[in-house]
């Protein structure tokens, strides 16, 4: 047996196409871990969650499409970890909290939410201004908090479209050599003093809560400045990341692939050598039970057991174990009925050894190549089966997989609507775990069947 | 054993086999069946009583209404046979006959697009369509299959070998519904050369129909022969370098008869068998159609009626369709066999 598996190691290594399946495979475990260990848990949990997007894009384009294009599309920023500086003077308690980003983008950008928590009493003001490239210094908002008498917390969300930001920024108007109050205030920030075009440099932001004899604090603040391009792979419809889902399918779909591949093949193996080496009628009404599950048809039932049970994830995967094994069944009780005539199986029958023993000492080592090359080309059998299922909307929705994001592309239209990001990634992955597997197990059958080798 | 027997044998088997089907399928769906029969019933006795004047006028107070209704309840699903669970022998039985001699009933939701509700009516519109873009694509792929596999197979190791094992792996390892999604996205939005969506808009009455649904099909059949072509040469492909390397071939070759005469004539017969039973065996599951590749191009074809009848649990439609599909799987089983059996003499004396 050692021999053996030498031996397959030995012609394994000298197959370009194994090692390129290898590396494949590699860096999908590789991704696999990385997504464990640095993607926090909870992006899963709260994937199909639209409340937990609401800081993303919606529908922007992965950002490296800046790298082909002359100009520079805005790329969506969240600034969360501001600069945080107390002033007292005298009674007054200033918190200034300061972002500064570098805007080198062609365009304006979508919009621009600031979002904060602030924990103070009486009722403190609350200014936002903006310092621009050119010098300018731009007053967005200036109001007093809601009245509280003890200390209490506060959140909000001011938007770019807010009246006081437009209001305030027309009372500064003559900052401006054009007419300005056609204009969204979004725009108004970013575009040059002479001419509404966009004003490229360093904008600071200065948030202040000034508030008389008291301990005011501001909290899990960010500023948001809307872009149309966003991370590695960009953002659906419903603003999630899909850089994301794309990490947590990656475990998701090798889990799914191994462990069916292995369970149905080490059941078909066992099945089929029993049968063949048992023969007779034991073989004949084994290989008739295994005739019954041949000849239903596979998808349909997966269908209708995922809409009559559940759509779990495990349940799903014994079902896929279900229909996997019989192919294997019949091949292997075929090499056991060759194998069972050969001189050392008759040898170890007349040492009266048992059955049991017979058929996992000396038969199923035999096929073993055979066994772990089906397993390897059974893999993307059940990763493609489990994302159809997920692509027509079956799948189990705790978890993100590649086909539930196809199927939430498909829902939206995005092959209409041209967004070819949120289609394309997904599929070139499903394709790319079935390449490796097929490069391996295709390698490992010409190792299994000398016949192919020449 | 002789061949009658043989395939008399054969024939009992996937008879049974049928049966088994029949009675997973009607026992996985069952208990939603009996469900949904009982909730119609119930509205159906309503129904009458809001539709019959005299009826509701008759009752003197609520308590007398709801006993009238919960009679007429009782006294239905009994006449029904509903009262009886639905995993009696009896029930089973009988639904399993109605079903073996084609009575499929009526659907409960769907219907076919003249407005018929009989099962066999909606599968009888569905088929012509499936076969039409499946059955197509499948001959074509067969052949284009079997000559590119036979040109490799005979010449390993060449250019056209590689090309045609690379293609094979690499297109095997893509979903063709993706691939699809992909080609709706090239060639119907970013191209404007066909419609993405492949249900034609002209009635089916239209003379202009049939064209239609052929301008329509062009796209669907282009993807999965593009992604089908590849596997099928190189399972043609390895049988071939099975054949070629068999000592008549090397006399053939001595005797100085071309290449090309040996390949398509002696060698391609030789590794007919295989061929053969797979080339029967994926025209009949052709006939299923591809729920998905279905469901992607929009193709009016029985894998999307599948699909409808499972999103609204159409049960009638999912038994008559999961009973045809099953049918036709299970005679082009054994007529492989039988071709198995004309074409390789060696069987029958298993």
């Amino acid at each position: 047996m050692s021999a053996f598996s030498s031996e397959i190691k030995q012609s394994f290594l000298k197959s370009k196409l194994g090692l390129i399946g290898i590396g494949i495979l590699v860096l999908l475990i590789l991704l696999s871990v990385f997504t464990f260990v640095f993607v926090p848990l909870d992006t899963y949990k709260q994937w199909n969650n639209p409340a937990s997007w609401t800081s993303f894009p919606r529908s922007a384009q992965p950002s490296w499409v800046n790298f082909f294009s002359e100009k520079k599309i805005p790329e969506h920023q969240i600034f969360d970890n501001p600069q945080i500086i107390l002033q007292q003077k005298g009674l007054t308690l200033t918190v200034l909290e300061r972002f500064e980003t570098d805007y080198e983008f062609d365009y304006f950008p979508n919009d621009f939410i600031f979002q904060y928590v602030a924990k103070y009493e009486n009722s403190p003001l609350l200014q936002i201004d903006v310092i621009r490239p050119d010098g300018k210094t731009l007053r967005l908002v200036s109001m007093s908090l809601p009245e509280s008498d003890g200390m209490s917390a506060y959140s909000d969300k001011i938007f770019s479209t807010n009246d006081a930001i437009k209001k305030n920024l027309l009372l500064q108007s003559s900052q401006y050599s054009y007419q300005i109050d056609k204009i969204p205030s979004k725009e108004i920030i970013f575009s040059k003093s002479d001419s509404h075009e966009v004003l490229k440099g360093s904008y600071v932001f200065l948030v202040k809560l000034i508030g008389v004899d008291s301990q005011n604090t501001i909290s899990d603040s960010s500023l948001i400045l809307g872009g149309k391009v966003f991370g590695l792979v960009g953002t659906d419809e419903l603003r999630r990341d899909l850089s994301i889902g794309l990490m947590w399918g990656t475990p998701i779909a090798l889990f799914i692939g191994i462990v069916v591949s292995i369970g149905s093949v080490v059941a078909g193996l066992v099945f089929g050598v029993y049968a063949g080496y048992k023969g007779g009628k034991t073989d004949e009404s084994m290989m008739r039970f295994n005739d019954i599950i041949y000849a239903l048809p596979a998808l349909p039932f997966l269908i209708i057991l995922s809409v009559t049970t559940s759509n779990s994830i495990f349940l799903l995967i014994g079902f896929l174990m279900i229909f996997g094994w019989v192919g294997v069944a019949k091949v292997s009780r075929s090499m056991a009925l060759q194998i069972k005539t050969r001189q050392f199986v008759d040898a170890a029958k007349t040492m009266g050894q048992k059955d049991s023993k017979i058929i996992f000492r000396h038969i199923i080592p035999q096929i073993l190549p055979y066994a772990l090359a089906s397993i390897a080309i059974s893999v993307p059998a059940a990763i493609t089966t489990e994302a159809g299922l997920s692509f027509l909307g079956l799948g189990d929705p705790t978890f993100p997989t590649w086909g539930q994001i196809l199927h939430d592309a498909k829902a939206y239209g995005a092959a209409a609507r041209g967004l070819w990001w949120w289609i394309l990634p997904p599929g070139i992955m499903i394709a790319l775990t079935g390449l490796a597997f097929v490069f391996i197990g295709n390698s490992l059958e010409t190792v299994a069947n000398p016949k192919l080798r020449r | 054993m002789g061949l009658k027997r043989y395939f008399a044998i054969r024939a009992t088997i996937l008879f049974g086999v049928l049966i088994a089907t029949l009675l997973l399928t009607i026992l996985l769906v069952g208990s939603n069946m009996d469900a949904i029969m009982k909730k119609g019933v119930a509205v159906q006795v309503r129904s009458e009583i809001v539709e019959n004047k005299a009826l509701s006028s008759s009752f003197q107070s609520v308590e007398d209404l709801d006993l009238y209704v919960q009679n007429q309840i009782e006294q239905r699903t009994k006449n029904l046979g509903l009262d009886t669970p639905w995993y009696s022998p009896n029930r089973i039985g009988l639904s399993m006959y109605k079903i073996l001699v084609l009575d499929f009933g009526h659907a409960t939701f769907l219907t076919s697009d003249n407005g018929s509700t009989a099962v066999s009516d909606i599968i009888l519109e569905k088929l012509p369509r499936t076969i039409l873009l499946f059955t197509t694509a499948t001959i074509i792929i067969s052949l284009i299959g079997i000559f590119v596999g036979a040109a490799s197979g005979s010449n390993i190791h060449s250019k056209l070998d590689k090309v045609t094992s690379s293609f094979a792996i690499i297109s095997s390892s893509f979903p063709v519904w993706w691939v699809g999604l992909i080609m709706i996205f090239t060639f119907s939005f970013s191209y404007n050369l066909f419609p993405a969506r492949a249900t034609p808009l002209v009635a089916p009455t239209d003379p202009g129909y049939i064209g239609a649904l052929l301008y329509h099909m062009t796209l669907p059949l282009i993807t999965i022969v593009l992604i089908g072509f590849g596997t099928w040469a190189y399972l043609v492909r390895n049988f071939m370098v099975g054949v070629m390397h068999e000592d008549f071939i090397f006399v053939k070759k001595a005797i100085g008869i071309k290449q090309n005469k040996i390949v398509f004539g002696s060698a391609l017969k030789n590794s007919a068998p295989p061929i053969v039973t797979i080339l029967a065996l994926s025209l009949s599951g052709s006939l299923g159609g591809a729920i998905i590749t279905e469901a992607v191009f929009d193709w009016p074809g029985m894998g999307r009626l599948y699909f409808e009848a499972i999103n609204v649990m159409d049960l009638p439609v999912i038994i008559g369709a999961t009973y045809v599909l099953t049918a036709f799987f299970l005679v082009s089983i054994f007529v492989a066999d039988l071709l198995y059996g004309y074409l390789d003499p060696r069987i029958r004396t298993i």
